[in-house]
């Protein structure tokens, strides 16, 4: 019985995470439209346009090699895993044990892996831009998110989410610049990693700038959607990857009252809510960066995520 | 309470270290200069939390020069400086800003595997405040080492200026050295904004030391 | 009998710092150098008394077997300098490189200079040790850019920076020993108080003395114009007025290694402590031998002995690096003897160049037959410099090879080998100079031959005897030496 609860939960964990990543990107762009003056599409669009493009039919390109089919399914398929691992109102799910942030990490990775594939399997030069430029991207931003992880791990002396989530949450913690700068450094990350505005435009097809809309180009119909729909659960997996780390209060623990639960499924949408409107205010403040800029920014990233880890072994040797 | 003393003591110089590797990052001359009244001003807070703790009001001197002088009378002089030289919109060659990062960090990374090896005995605090300020002092070296431009390289000089102080300031009882070489910081800034920029720009158009490397005499 | 020897304690410091205000405030040249040479001289009596009268050591001053005698070198080449300068000067202004107005600042910055000296060789505290250094490295800063051509202030600056940097590390180093002594001496001034950290450095802990000790070689070193960090020497040398290249040669370089002998001493006492002699050793010899090579490409007089005098310091610093009483009696003489000769060096240099209008050693030619008097003086110099056997520099070099033959061979033939490639730059350079057809300008000069000649007499006397009590003195400093 407590068996099917916990699947019970961790089910809801997943469909949740498949249910609010639309809302969170329209939810995004609202605000950005707002904060532009502008009316904006209705919240819901996200959904309208995933349910369109799923009923439309596929064209492929001529050369276009089974990979070029296969992908979608594997970027949705590791993208939703990752973002399911994520703790979002409860911790301790029943397969919190394979929630590790390095998984996590893998599994985004191997993503990105197929995502570039595809970009260079058409062998159109706007794929292979994409692609070249998101790898070149993501040598830096890997880096730095190993470092991050780094030095989570070392505070909390683990990797697994549901336990730095625990020792996050714990008073005893203190002040740790560490954390700050892992927290600038994380957002950066997350920022490259969902092509946001500073390194990204995900609102514009001009060549010049385009990393990720480059490698999909090519994608029509339901590939297309799985795609679209795999990097709004990816910006959802980052949201909540940062609500979890830095602000870990109000998630149900392992065994607690159905209540605590409830608490958390309130609490969840809240946070998400919030780190969208951060984000569509940052959005609309910033310029978008040159291409060649963006690797000095991962490097920033790295560099922070450097010297937290650096931080904690002074701090952490008495 | 030793916790909190040791984590806001550890945060305001870690802070001091992200701030001059800010200030490597740096290419324009007027960014710089601001950069570098904040490390004054974080300096000045670091400074104050350590008499703080300490229960040494002298050390409270020393932050209010800091911050008053270093924060901020100092950038403003430096901006007209730049400003009447006409170099305040000059952006440096500084070089391989990547490069110049990395070695920041190992510097960094240097300084903590050499103090806190050394150190064991110390007070915790004065350890940790060692170990950052060698980094600050460090990265004040390689920014000396890597800027061509005369403004720079003096506004290097005093960010290595601000680690020595963090170093003497913690040091528990130091006595006289933090008083005199802020005093001899202000002596410094005065020659070289006075004397040196004013002569340099009364000789030459630029302010680049490479300019001033024109003549290499019979030197190899 | 105390009361005596304070009061010439006081003078040693006041006197300078006191004509310094006075400089400023007079007009006119004449009596401003008469002033300096004369408070120059008083220095020196006061300083020479403090030979016979010895007193307490006090919190901040101290007078001991270590610094007397870097007290009384001092003040005694500030002295003759002051006087070679009153000639020198003169001339400058006749040229016009320099204006009343600057060279009213010009003597105030000397007798400051003296001042930061003196009190760097005096302080009992490492912390005023170090504001001393700072001092002096602000004021010759300050001197070296004072004709504003481009060079000068090209030399300046470099001196500045590489000056600065060195002082920083410096402060770096003397924070360490102040953490180190804390636990051990108590907080406050006491844990920086030379006297009480040399009774007490054996309990340091040795790690920080050694990771200190690095850091001041570093600082230090770069002061002492050690050959990495040498770069500003030959700079500041060549562009700066030659009587400040006479001090800073003779005298500013002494005050930095005696800075770093201090150190050592203390690292010598705390058993646990990395003897620092390998470390300075592989100075040493570096700059030796990094100098002796670099002699042959020199163009420029005063550059060309701002390299011998980093050729010099290499062998010093090599001498208290390989330690013991004979290797450090021989740097001992070695340091003084350097002083002497190279300021009286400087001194010819600096009529030569007056009287050829270039430091160009291309341009000067036939000394001999044009200004037979100032050519001898020179060539007698130039002879002591590169120890050739009736003169001090030989029984120091003699001495400290004889030494290091003894105890590390291999280091013996490296240290021969650069003393001959020295050798023999200096005597080719010394020859080109001095004969041929007489090139450029030859008027006469009102060369002041007399400091040279003070200098060559005690230079020719410590090579052919030293006093009794002088031996043992440096008998004695040498084994505190470690």
């Amino acid at each position: 019985m407590a068996v099917i609860y916990d699947l019970l939960v961790q089910g809801v964990q997943m469909f949740l995470v498949l249910a609010l990543a639309p809302l969170l990107t329209g939810f995004v762009r609202v605000i950005k439209a707002r904060l532009l003056r502008r009316r904006g599409p209705p919240l819901l669009q996200p959904y309208y346009d995933l349910a369109r493009l799923l009923g439309k039919e596929v064209v492929l390109a001529e050369n276009a090699s089974w990979l070029f089919r296969v992908s979608p399914y594997m970027i949705f398929a590791a993208t939703w895993v990752a973002a399911a691992l994520v703790p979002t109102f409860a911790t301790g799910l029943i397969f919190s044990w394979s929630a590790d942030l390095i998984a996590i990490i893998a599994l985004l990775a191997s993503a990105r892996f197929f995502l570039a594939l595809v970009g260079l399997d058409i062998g159109t030069s706007f794929g292979g831009i994409g692609s070249s430029r998101e790898v070149t991207f993501a040598s830096l931003a890997e880096p730095a998110m190993i470092m991050i992880i780094f030095t989570l791990a070392l505070i909390a002396g683990s990797t697994q989410l549901s336990t730095i989530a625990h020792i996050m949450s714990m008073p005893e913690l203190g002040l740790r610049v560490s954390l700050g700068l892992a927290l600038v450094a994380l957002i950066l990350v997350a920022i490259a990693e969902n092509s946001r505005i500073p390194v990204d435009n995900p609102a514009t097809h001009l060549e010049l700038t385009m990393v990720h809309e480059a490698m999909v180009l090519e994608y029509s119909g339901r590939h297309l959607a799985l795609i679209e729909f795999a990097s709004m659960l990816k910006l959802l997996l980052y949201v909540s990857l940062i609500a979890c780390i830095f602000a870990p209060w109000g998630m149900a623990n392992p065994g607690a009252a159905s209540l605590a639960f409830l608490g958390g499924l309130v609490l969840y949408p809240l946070k998400l809510a919030v780190g969208g409107a951060l984000l569509g205010l940052f959005e609309t403040s910033i310029a978008k960066m040159r291409v060649f800029r963006v690797p000095e920014l991962l490097g920033a990233a790295l560099m922070l995520g450097l010297l937290g880890t650096l931080f904690l072994f002074v701090s952490g040797s008495f | 309470m030793r916790g909190l003393q040791f984590d806001i003591a550890h945060l305001l110089a870690g802070m001091l270290v992200l701030v001059s590797l800010i200030q490597l990052y740096q290419d324009r001359l007027q960014s710089l200069i601001n950069v570098f009244a904040l490390h004054a001003i974080v300096l000045s807070l670091s400074v104050a939390w350590q008499a703080h703790i300490q229960g040494a009001p002298h050390l409270f001197v020393t932050a209010l020069i800091a911050l008053v002088f270093k924060g901020m009378v100092i950038p403003v002089v430096l901006h007209r400086v730049i400003r009447r030289l006409g170099i305040h919109r000059e952006i440096e060659t500084v070089g391989g800003i990547g490069l110049t990062m990395l070695a920041g960090v190992a510097m960094v990374g240097l300084s903590m595997v050499v103090m806190l090896k050394v150190t064991p005995g110390a007070d915790p605090i004065a350890r940790e405040d060692l170990a950052f300020a060698l980094s600050v002092v460090l990265i004040g070296l390689l920014m000396m080492v890597t800027r061509r431009n005369a403004v720079s390289q003096v506004v290097g000089f005093m960010s290595l200026e601000n680690g020595l102080i963090l170093a003497a300031a913690g040091a528990r009882g130091m006595p006289l050295v933090v008083e005199i070489s802020v005093a001899f910081s202000i002596l410094i800034a005065f020659i070289v904004i006075g004397i040196f920029l004013f002569r340099i720009r009364e000789r030459f158009d630029t302010v680049d030391v490479g300019a001033l490397d024109r003549f290499r005499g019979d030197r190899q | 009998m105390t009361s005596y020897a304070d009061i010439a304690l006081a003078a040693v410091l006041a006197i300078p710092l006191a004509t310094a205000a006075l400089l400023v405030v007079f007009p006119g040249y004449r009596l401003t150098a008469r002033l300096n040479v004369l408070a120059a001289l008083a220095t020196f009596v006061a300083a020479a008394s403090l030979f016979v009268f010895r007193p307490e050591a006090g919190t901040y001053l101290v007078v001991d077997d270590l610094n007397v005698v870097f007290i009384g070198l001092t003040t005694f080449v500030g002295f003759t300098t002051s006087v070679f300068s009153a000639s020198y000067i003169a001339h400058e202004l006749e040229t016009g490189r320099l204006t009343p107005v600057y060279l009213r600042f010009y003597h105030a910055m000397y007798q400051l200079l003296m001042f930061s000296m003196n009190l760097a060789l005096i302080a009992n505290n490492i912390g005023l040790m170090w504001v001393a250094i700072e001092l002096a490295t602000l004021t010759t800063v300050l001197m070296v850019g004072i004709y504003r051509t481009h060079e000068a202030l090209e030399a300046a600056w470099k001196y500045f920076i590489l000056g600065s940097v060195g002082i920083a590390l410096a402060l770096f180093g003397t924070i360490l020993i102040y953490l180190a002594a804390q636990p051990v001496v108590g907080e406050g001034l006491d844990a920086m108080t030379w006297t009480l950290l040399i009774k007490r450095a054996g309990d340091f802990d040795a790690a920080l003395l050694n990771i200190a000790f690095v850091f001041l070689l570093l600082g230090y070193g770069t002061k002492v114009g050690l050959a990495p960090l040498h770069a500003w020497l030959p700079d500041a040398h060549a562009e700066g007025p030659t009587p400040i290249s006479a001090v800073l040669s003779g005298l500013l370089l002494n005050v930095a290694l005696y800075a770093l002998l201090r150190f050592k001493v203390l690292l010598a006492v705390n058993v646990e402590a990395v003897t620092p002699g390998l470390l300075m050793m592989i100075l040493g010899l570096l700059s030796l031998l990094f100098a002796a090579f670099m002699l042959y490409r020199r163009r420029d007089i005063k550059r060309f002995f701002a390299y011998s005098s980093i050729e010099h310091m290499g062998i010093i610093v090599f001498a208290f690096g390989i330690g013991g009483p004979i290797a450090n009696f021989a740097g001992l003489l070695h340091m003084t003897m350097h002083s002497l000769t190279k300021s009286a060096i400087f001194f010819a240099v600096g009529h030569i160049a007056q009287v050829k209008g270039t430091q160009r050693m291309a341009d000067i030619r036939g000394l001999s037959v044009s200004h037979p008097a100032l050519a001898i003086a020179f060539a007698l110099c130039v002879v002591a410099i590169a120890g050739l056997p009736p003169f001090g520099v030989f029984a120091s070099e003699f001495l400290l090879v004889t030494t290091t033959f003894a105890r590390e061979p291999w280091l013996a033939l490296l240290l021969g080998f650069g003393l001959l490639v020295a050798f023999g730059a200096l005597l080719w350079r010394l020859q080109g100079l001095l004969f041929g057809e007489p090139e450029g300008p030859s008027g006469k000069t009102e060369a002041s031959l007399v400091p040279i000649y003070m200098h060559l007499a005690i230079v020719l006397m410590a090579g052919i005897w030293i006093p009794t009590p002088v031996a043992t003195w440096f008998d004695q400093v040498a084994k505190l030496l470690g």
